[in-house]
């Protein structure tokens, strides 16, 4: 009798002593937080088995040797229709990446146009940037792609009336064609110049930082710097003999032969991306202005600084601070909306492995995991890249 | 005593009303658009870029349009502008989609009722504010039962959702499904204990890291591999659970800048008060953390919301699904610059009036410093 009352309620109230003390719980919660996963992952993986199999499939990657079947119109390396599907993914993940660099330069570009003249006194600029700022921040992205998309293809003429702003340069809704620079052998001595120009920049920039702080004596080091950098790659040019043509587009038949082609889903994709990327980039360029405080200007100029001094040594800094992690994530989000190129035919690498190749091969498995896998790794290392700046430019207190 | 005469140039006297050019209109005129050369040369390309694209764009969308034609042919006989016809002849469509014309009703009210469960939450000077948020905590119930029938309303199914209705279904859902969500994955980044801690932390770095329609992709070709054999959910359903998934980690990021919002002394107070991890949490910490971040939670629901248009690529009839099918319409075919602009302006309208509230609250939040 005593013994049975005495084991029974014991274990209970041991387990509930566990549960009451913050570690044990803390222990508790953690093994059935892991327990949970691992049944979750287990019942996934074992759905995903039995599926396969119900589906007579197997998980490999052997298929990406295989030849793709599909062509791809805008291929920066070799690739035709017999190339293989990893081949295709190359070229998808080259088109996401020259849209994402193009766009992002021509988003900071506008950006810091449309955040500086959206702070301007002149009311009328002020509004039409305010105008800008509100469209391309409240009219979705997807859907700015389809409009600039929908503008090129319905409202410029066809090839044989197409505009041409410029001596080479003709608009038209088959694409812009503009001349494409034809690189001799003797180029490589431009290359060569621009390299040592580079070297020499930052060693002098080095030098006159040290000069500086030995003896206070101050260098142009941006005149100079940029001088160099622009100077010597020039001089190359015309010692060379000019080794950079130009080829000219030409019309032939029904359109353009030769010079280089921006196809209406690339421009479309580009101006779209920035336009967007730089409506959100104004609005960052205006904050980061206004968040500096007067003071520190005042302060600055106390100190006797000149105003461009203060601008680059006191301001840019600590703007820049302010700046450029939201940037980056600007930057970052472009990146992943170019992975609507799909919806216009653009083939990035949604549309290559992630669209025709899985379509084609039905594995959508393999496909779908090399896709997340690459956008994964972007976004991973731009947030290291990103952490890094922010450690080292962020305030130690105390 | 002395009286000193104090003599001004005539016209000087500081008695006398401002000179002409140093008030009224002229002054404004003068200070916002001749203020200086530069001024004066951004003054001027602005108004040489107005000319350019306002009376063209005028002229195009409103002097030339067409309101009233039966196909695009009889738009283009009639005039050179916008054909806005084929709007008002798929107007239904692109507000309901393919839902039942005798059901409209349901989505009406629905669409109402909504307005009157978030009018306690999002304003405080609601009268009945009290009894009106059980009415909120109660509305996805009842949302659901109007919108996809059953309890004696007559059934419609998913695939009958489209245009307006949808995009507002989608957002509506995946920013209520994901606030819970959010909340649990924003305190399981912030808590010490390091399992909890490294599934949230991945979990939301993975969701983040990849593109919303790699995640659709994922709903309409992957998610049946997952689950286990026979069965079924249908692809609204699908995608309604990825964009949960999706927002709770982006919510999870702004609930996550409100908890480092609170000062420690908040922490410290609630725990030498005796109250546990969940009892601190649920009455001294999230409710400020939650306060101090409903400006981003409003703008994390703009982006979903403006995010809705993608499920078009995964073939449900948003306003862009229905464009398509617009499109393919041998009488409406080479609209789509009309369609897009119309759905354009829905959603700038929309958007514009979700963030101007963001920015009141944002103002009404900033007490002092």
């Amino acid at each position: 009798m005593t013994t049975a009352t005495a084991i029974f309620p014991n274990p209970l109230r041991w387990a509930l002593g566990l549960w009451r003390d913050q570690k044990h719980r803390g222990t508790i919660i953690q093994i059935m937080a892991l327990v949970a996963l691992l049944l979750f992952i287990g019942i996934i993986i074992r759905n995903t088995a039995i599926n396969l199999q119900a589906l007579g499939l197997e998980i490999g990657y052997d298929f990406l040797t295989e030849p793709a079947n599909y062509d791809i119109n805008q291929h920066l390396i070799d690739y035709n229709s017999l190339s293989s599907h990893l081949r295709a993914t190359a070229v998808g993940v080259i088109n996401t990446a020259l849209v994402s660099v193009c766009g992002i330069i021509l988003a900071t570009v506008i950006g810091l146009f449309a955040g500086i003249l959206r702070l301007s006194k002149n009311w009328l600029v002020n509004r039409i940037m305010y105008a800008y700022v509100e469209f391309g921040r409240n009219v979705p992205v997807l859907l700015q792609i389809l409009l600039f998309h929908a503008l090129i293809i319905h409202t410029l003429p066809h090839p044989r009336a197409s505009l041409s702003p410029m001596d080479g340069v003709f608009l038209s809704n088959r694409g812009f064609y503009v001349p494409q620079p034809v690189l001799e052998p003797a180029a490589w001595a431009i290359l060569a110049a621009l390299v040592i120009a580079a070297a020499l920049a930052w060693w002098f920039a080095g030098h006159a930082k040290r000069v500086q702080e030995n003896t206070g004596r101050h260098y142009p080091v941006f005149t100079i710097n940029a001088a160099l950098i622009i100077g010597l790659p020039l001089l190359a040019f015309f010692l060379a003999g000019r080794p950079i043509g130009l080829d000219f587009p030409q019309l032939k038949g029904f359109n353009y032969q030769g010079g280089m082609v921006l196809r209406p889903e690339f421009t479309a994709l580009w101006f779209a991306l920035s336009f967007y990327a730089g409506a959100y980039i104004a609005e960052l360029v205006r904050a980061g202005i206004l968040a500096i405080n007067r003071g520190q200007t005042e302060a600055a100029y106390s100190l006797g600084l000149k105003p461009n001094w203060t601008m680059r040594l006191v301001i840019l800094p600590q703007a820049m601070r302010v700046m450029v992690p939201p940037l980056i994530s600007q930057y970052l989000g472009l990146i992943k909306d170019s992975s609507l190129a799909i919806v216009i035919g653009y083939m990035d690498i949604v549309a290559t492995i992630g669209g025709i190749s899985l379509n084609q091969t039905g594995r959508a498995l393999e496909c779908m995991s090399i896709t997340l896998f690459i956008y994964l790794s972007i976004s991973l290392g731009v947030s290291t890249v990103m952490n890094w700046y922010n450690r080292r430019v962020s305030l130690v207190e105390r | 005593m002395k009286t000193v005469q104090q003599q001004y140039e005539v016209g000087r006297h500081p008695d006398l009303p401002p000179p002409l050019v140093e008030r009224g209109v002229v002054k404004w005129v003068r200070d916002n658009f001749f203020s200086d050369a530069t001024s004066i040369v951004l003054t001027a390309v602005a108004l040489y870029f107005l000319y350019k694209v306002v009376p063209p764009f005028v002229e195009w969308a409103f002097v030339d349009a067409v309101w009233n034609a039966d196909h695009r042919n009889e738009c283009r006989a009639r005039g050179e502008g916008a054909c806005w016809a084929v709007l008002r002849a798929r107007i239904a469509q692109f507000t309901y989609g393919y839902y039942p014309a005798h059901l409209y009703w349901r989505v009406n009210t629905a669409f109402v009722l909504l307005f009157v469960a978030l009018a306690p939450l999002l304003f405080e000077h609601v009268p009945g504010r009290r009894y009106l948020l059980w009415f909120s905590l109660a509305y996805p119930v009842l949302a659901f039962f109007l919108l996809w029938g059953g309890l004696g309303l007559e059934p419609v199914e998913s695939a009958k959702f489209g245009g307006f209705l949808l995009t507002i279904v989608i957002g509506v859902t995946g920013i209520v499904g994901s606030l819970p969500l959010g909340i649990l994955l924003a305190l399981g980044r912030r808590s010490r204990l390091l399992i909890v801690h490294t599934i949230s932390m991945v979990f939301i770095e993975f969701v983040r890291g990849v593109p919303l329609i790699t995640l659709l992709f994922i709903a309409s070709t992957l998610l049946n591999y997952f689950l286990p054999p026979g069965t079924y959910f249908d692809l609204l359903l699908r995608v309604l659970i990825m964009v949960t998934l999706f927002a709770s980690a982006y919510l999870a990021e702004v609930i996550r800048g409100g908890l480092a919002g609170i000062p420690k002394g908040q922490f410290e107070a609630a725990d030498s008060l005796g109250l546990g991890y969940w009892k601190s949490m649920r009455l001294i910490i999230l409710p400020q953390a939650l306060h101090i971040s409903i400006p981003n939670i409003v703008n994390t629901f703009i982006s979903l919301y403006k995010d809705t248009t993608l499920v078009v690529i995964v073939g449900l009839a948003d306003p862009l699904g229905i464009s398509r099918a617009t499109l393919a319409d041998s009488k409406w075919q080479g609209l789509s610059t009309e369609i897009y602009i119309a759905i354009a302006v829905f959603f700038f309208v929309s958007c514009f009036a979700m963030s101007r509230y963001s920015l009141y609250l944002e103002k009404k939040l900033h007490t002092g410093h």
